[in-house]
């Protein structure tokens, strides 16, 4: 006999892929704006981002009666709780490619600074996290969840090199200051989507394994 | 839960008058529930004692509704007035109106009525015959003789007990273990095709696996009976029930749906019960 229980938790895991969909889509459009001047779609990216904050309060809802009439244990619990941290990141994760889109509006306004380079690598990257760590999530797969946190350090080193780049065109040239301090927000917005993605793989991690790898050196992970 | 959004449900519930007049209100989608028992002023005394000081409380049809509180709190004499089992402690005085189905239950033949609502006790009881027996006994008594073996067939499924026990039917109940000797009970008690199951305390001598077999078993129930359940074990409440209704010293201090009675509970009394401070 399956308990019902066991349905709730794939409900849960259900809504919260659900919601990573979104989240996902949302930041795809987002740098999509960007990359194609489109003012569209970086409105759509408005326009959706209510229905992530809806799923996150209806997730949390999911996750406090779990815990609260069911009091999983082990590997359940471990689920349950991951789940509630994913939910955060996924929520913080929308807000991120909001603000890129806001980004994206206001740069449409101004010309282009410079040809998009580091900048689409970048975003292709952090995406590719995004996506990485939720499958992790799916097939419970620990390893894949690793190779996530590896990328980590690529994110960062393609903002660093962005932010440079930028700076001496800033330098050079006070017209573009506007526009390209856009273009660093939306940097250190792919940045932190890179991060929300590191986290959700710890959370993976932590849930298959039971080991919590959250600021430990990446040898030791 | 099934998909539909949880945000969406919470802007269809509306809030509805449960039981007294001064304890906190029950969130419910209305329309989509109706009473079963509605239960006014029920006062109970042995003797001397008064021990329900005026309840008033309605059983929803087709859910779990669990009994909590601590001992002495009335919870199984309330359980009981529900079927007039009360009735067979000598000395027993009770007062006020329980209505099944808008029916006064002591106006009601007391035959008819525990045929109605079947009860189920806290240690398994099966009498001394063989596994089909115990089932089929209650549907010989009321003058059922045809289709005897589908009748008991269809009860152990509902029981979740017949693929454990098909192969021996004609055994002893007596040789089966304690978790199924109680789902026999439930089998027997749901032969007759009760209209509500009362389960006091069903799973206190049992083990945590067969515990969730029973709870799961009260989950597939409910859809074709009323259930209401006694638990001194807080957490089976949660578990298992809809509703849950906390009883102190005689009192019904608060009713509510369980996720919200054990999440956000309206009355401190009930959070300090709840957390574990007192009882």
């Amino acid at each position: 006999m399956e308990r019902h229980f066991e349905h709730d938790l794939g409900d849960l895991k259900e809504r919260l892929l659900m919601m990573a969909g979104l989240a996902e889509r949302a930041v795809h459009q987002s740098v999509q704006a960007v990359f194609e001047k489109d003012e569209n779609l970086a409105n759509r990216v408005l326009e959706e981002e209510p229905a992530i904050n809806e799923m996150q309060i209806e997730i949390d809802d999911r996750v406090m009666q779990l815990l609260a009439l069911q009091a999983p244990m082990a590997v359940d619990l471990r689920f349950v709780l991951c789940a509630s941290r994913i939910n955060s990141d996924l929520e913080r994760i929308g807000d991120q490619a909001v603000n890129i889109a806001q980004s994206a509006l206001r740069i449409l306004r101004h010309p282009q600074v410079k040809p998009y380079v580091d900048l689409p690598r970048m975003s292709e990257l952090a995406e590719g996290m995004v996506r990485e760590s939720l499958n992790a999530l799916v097939h419970g797969d620990a390893d894949l969840a690793k190779s996530v946190l590896l990328r980590d350090d690529e994110v960062d080193h393609l903002r660093d090199q962005i932010f440079r780049e930028l700076l001496t065109y800033m330098m050079e040239n006070s017209a573009v200051v506007f526009p390209a301090f856009e273009l660093i927000l939306i940097t250190k917005n792919l940045e932190r989507i890179g991060d929300h993605a590191t986290n959700i793989a710890e959370d993976v991690i932590y849930m298959v394994a039971g080991r919590d790898v959250r600021h430990l050196a990446a040898d030791r992970r | 839960m099934n998909g539909a959004s949880i945000v969406q449900k919470h802007q269809n519930l509306e809030p509805v008058h449960l039981g007294q007049k001064d304890i906190p209100l029950v969130e419910l989608p209305i329309g989509t529930i109706k009473p079963q028992f509605k239960i006014s002023n029920l006062k109970v005394s042995y003797g001397a004692k008064e021990v329900l000081h005026g309840v008033d409380l309605d059983v929803f049809a087709n859910v779990v509704t669990a009994l909590i509180g601590p001992s002495g709190c009335g919870k199984s004499t309330f359980l009981r007035s529900l079927n007039r089992m009360t009735e067979v402690v000598r000395g027993t005085q009770v007062e006020g109106e329980i209505l099944l189905d808008n029916e006064n239950v002591f106006r009601m033949d007391v035959v008819k009525l525990r045929r109605r609502v079947g009860m189920v006790f806290q240690r398994p009881n099966p009498f001394p015959k063989s596994i089909f027996d115990n089932v089929a006994y209650g549907l010989r008594i009321n003058g059922h003789h045809d289709s005897l073996s589908e009748a008991v067939e269809h009860s152990l499924r509902r029981a979740a007990l017949w693929d454990e026990v098909k192969g021996q039917l004609h055994k002893s109940a007596y040789a089966l273990s304690g978790g199924q000797q109680q789902r026999l009970c439930i089998a027997r008690a749901l032969a007759v095709n009760p209209e509500v199951l009362l389960l006091d305390e069903p799973c206190s001598a049992l083990d945590p696996i067969t515990t969730a077999k029973i709870e799961e078993l009260l989950f597939q129930l409910k859809s074709s009976c009323t259930i209401v359940i006694v638990t001194h074990n807080m957490q089976q409440a949660a578990r298992a029930s809809d509703f849950t209704a906390f009883l102190l010293d005689g009192q019904l201090v608060e009713y509510q749906s369980t996720r919200k009675l054990f999440t956000t509970p309206s009355d401190p009394r009930t959070e300090a019960y709840i957390t574990g401070r007192f009882g």
